[in-house]
């Protein structure tokens, strides 16, 4: 698993990069009441805003955290957006990402960098 | 405009910052502080205090158990006012008077009523609850107006009483159907109040300042205890079954329910209570043929929209779907005039959809007018509605 600074982690799964936020991130903005998924087959650069969070204090997005194309989302995130905080880091995954190389993600970090940026 | 979530988690706090208290810096702590850590607290700069915006259990959970349940806010950044006659209680009614479109002399001892301090243009300084308790007017205000409502009233009102504001004491407020059951497991005289009453009961030897009121819709009690025993009669009403705590965060998500307004989003110096649907404040006295009619500042204005209606009005709004939509969003007819804002929105949990209040222009200000809401560049339709979003239940 690999994290951004952004609070997502990645997870490979074949030749796909799967995206989720991590449980710090779910704990932070509470209790996720609206999710809102960008479209399949969707283009994106990384830093552009691919998803929606409303959460009981706020509205965030996820950004993508890399170039590439959104293969698949998670339709149950939309049905029951509690999943968010209930199973952040297993079953509420947000998107899945084809991209070209995936070396890149060795620029990433790991769980202890991770854990020594939240403090 | 979105925030990515570094941005907002690394700001460390998510509820809407009030701009006075980031600039301060230094904020105060109140007589709870400690006990909020031991609980779990999430705390948050509010109003120049560290407050908890909240604990463990989450917004959600803290909001669904005060509706089920009971709830206790700490509340002690709101300010305490007492107005103490130098000659008379009469001349401070009167006085108070020039300074609010409501009925000050007409509440009777041992009562508690809305009140709303104006400006010349018909704005709202902020809004407030005084009681009669005989011999002195007491006054509850909002945290982030205080110093500038003391100074309002001490300008005003020093040459009928003294301004005295109380420092001393903690606020407390317990909230939900089973309130009086908790409360009165310590205290049992609070079961003979009724919606409105104040009341001085003892607990521990010492004086508790009680009003069975709130601002969550729910039946409860306001409690103004000495800031030594604030900690005490906490732990004891946590004590009780019923009770949780609850934070900032779920008493804005109830008090949105309930249709209530947030000074400084709802309601400010640029609205004036017809706008913003208080009319039920402005009792008969005041209003055009009362025993007491005008004579507040902003008279001008608030009569004339009240003979007439105001051009805008504070309206419910319920958008479809399940996306929230935030203050500042901006409202537009189905044909692309614009016609109002939001300015209070969020997730409602006990209506368990997105609610919302906000101006609209008087022609869209119906009950089931179709509108819509430009959130992140689209169009999302909502429908204006009546409040509150969910019963109130208060105990009359």
């Amino acid at each position: 698993m690999k994290y951004t600074k952004e609070h997502e982690w990645l997870r490979v799964e074949g030749d796909l990069v799967v995206v989720g936020i991590t449980e710090h991130a779910a704990t932070a903005l509470g209790d996720v009441v609206f999710v809102e998924l960008p479209e399949v087959e969707t283009m994106v650069a990384e830093g552009d805003e691919v998803v929606v969070i409303e959460s009981v204090k706020a509205a965030s997005d996820i950004l993508a955290p890399l170039d590439g194309e959104i293969v698949e989302v998670n339709q149950k995130l939309v049905d029951n957006p509690a999943l968010v905080n209930e199973d952040p880091t297993g079953s509420a995954w947000f998107f899945k990402l084809r991209v070209d190389d995936l070396s890149v993600l060795d620029a990433f970090m790991d769980e202890d960098e991770y854990n020594d940026l939240i403090g | 405009m979105g925030w990515g979530l570094a941005c907002l988690i690394g700001a460390g706090v998510i509820f809407r910052r009030n701009l006075g208290a980031v600039l301060a810096e230094d904020l105060d702590y109140l007589a709870l502080h400690d006990l909020h850590l031991s609980l779990g607290g999430k705390m948050v700069p509010f109003a120049g205090y560290h407050m908890p915006v909240q604990y463990p259990a989450g917004v959600m959970q803290e909001h669904l158990h005060c509706r089920a349940a009971a709830g206790l806010f700490d509340v002690s950044h709101m300010g305490q006012v007492i107005l103490r006659p130098k000659h008379s209680y009469q001349a401070v009614a009167l006085a108070l008077e020039a300074l609010m479109p409501v009925d000050v002399l007409g509440l009777a001892e041992g009562r508690q009523r809305y009140g709303l301090f104006t400006n010349e243009t018909g704005g709202i300084l902020d809004d407030l609850m005084f009681a009669n308790r005989g011999d002195h007017i007491f006054v509850v205000v909002n945290a982030a107006c205080k110093a500038a409502d003391i100074a309002h009233m001490t300008a005003h009102l020093s040459q009928v009483c003294e301004v005295i504001p109380v420092t001393d004491r903690g606020l407390l407020a317990l909230q939900g159907p089973q309130a009086e059951a908790a409360l009165a497991r310590l205290i049992p005289d609070v079961t003979a109040m009724r919606f409105m009453d104040v009341a001085v009961l003892g607990w521990q030897g010492q004086d508790l300042w009680i009003s069975r009121s709130g601002y969550t819709g729910e039946d409860g009690f306001e409690i103004s205890v000495p800031a030594s025993l604030a900690e005490a009669l906490a732990r004891a009403l946590l004590d009780q079954p019923e009770v949780m705590p609850i934070g900032l965060g779920a008493r804005d998500s109830l008090r949105l329910e309930a249709g209530l307004c947030l000074y400084g989003h709802d309601i400010d110096t640029t609205t004036s209570p017809v706008e913003a649907g208080l009319t039920w404040a402005i009792q008969k006295a005041r209003r055009t043929g009362g025993a007491r009619a005008g004579g507040f500042p902003g008279e001008a204005r608030i009569m004339a929209e009240l003979a007439e209606g105001a051009q805008r009005s504070r309206v419910g709004l319920r958008p479809q779907g399940r996306q929230p939509i935030r203050e500042g969003t901006p409202l537009f007819a189905p044909n692309a005039t614009p016609v109002g804002s939001v300015t209070s929105g969020g997730f409602g949990p006990s209506v368990a959809a997105p609610i919302a209040m906000g101006y609209v222009a008087r022609a869209f200000a119906s009950a089931g007018t179709a509108l819509e809401a430009e959130v992140r560049g689209k169009m999302l339709p909502v429908t204006v509605s009546d409040m509150p979003f969910h019963s109130t239940r208060y105990k009359r």
